[in-house]
């Protein structure tokens, strides 16, 4: 059955920007090759943790949101669990009023920069006016 | 007779008017609480990071359960300690 999961994973700050990369895409070419579909991706960047991990006090954080059978998971569990780069991971399935909440929040987010572009635009908009009856 | 009927008080009694308590999921209609949202988390736990009861924050059963399992998650991906000393 195919259902839609969000997986958080926290690689160490000890990583170069272009090894964060390489991580990031193993574990999108991982999902896409196993038959998911990524529907959303975020990148949080660089966190301080609650608490030390390994002695580490930051992190960088990553979510992918994607559609998949539910036998990937345990696929991409024991991939997180060999993998040192990381200090934690966690993967959720997504019930309908998450799924909800999810899109809501993305479009949500679309809407305050769509104001904030309209906004932007009012402003300019007088200045120009003004600055032709000049 | 008169003033054995009148009670009288040297300091004025205190009414307590109890407010009623209500969850805030069923009022607002919030149907999912998302772990990775830590500063709304942050009002279901006390200082030390534990868990608040139901009987001080009015949430419902079904959604106390809820609560818990996002703090539980948050606290996972160190989005929120397990244990700290004046987290407000």
């Amino acid at each position: 059955m195919v259902r839609q999961y969000e997986t958080v994973f926290i690689m160490t700050p000890v990583l170069s920007e272009q090894q964060i990369k390489e991580t990031v895409q193993k574990y999108q070419s991982l999902l896409t090759e196993s038959g998911a579909e990524i529907v959303y991706e975020n990148n949080w960047g660089m966190r301080k943790l609650a608490y030390p991990i390994q002695k580490k006090s930051t992190g960088f954080y990553y979510l992918i949101e994607f559609k998949a059978e539910g036998e990937l998971i345990a696929k991409l569990e024991t991939t997180y669990k060999r993998d040192e780069k990381l200090l934690r991971f966690l993967t959720v399935s997504l019930d309908k009023h998450a799924i909800a909440y999810n899109e809501k929040k993305r479009s949500g987010g679309m809407r305050k920069q769509q104001e904030a572009a309209m906004a932007k635009q009012e402003i300019v908009k007088p200045k120009s006016q003004e600055e032709a009856e000049n | 007779m008169a003033n054995e009927t009148e009670i009288k008080y040297l300091t004025p009694i205190t009414v307590e008017t109890q407010r009623k308590k209500y969850c805030r999921f069923k009022k607002s209609g919030i149907k999912y609480i998302d772990y990775k949202d830590a500063d709304f988390l942050l009002k279901f736990v006390n200082e030390q990071g534990k868990l608040l009861p139901r009987r001080l924050t009015g949430t419902s059963n079904k959604y106390q359960k809820k609560v818990a399992q996002a703090v539980k998650r948050a606290r996972h991906l160190a989005l929120m300690p397990y244990v700290a000393d004046l987290l407000k």
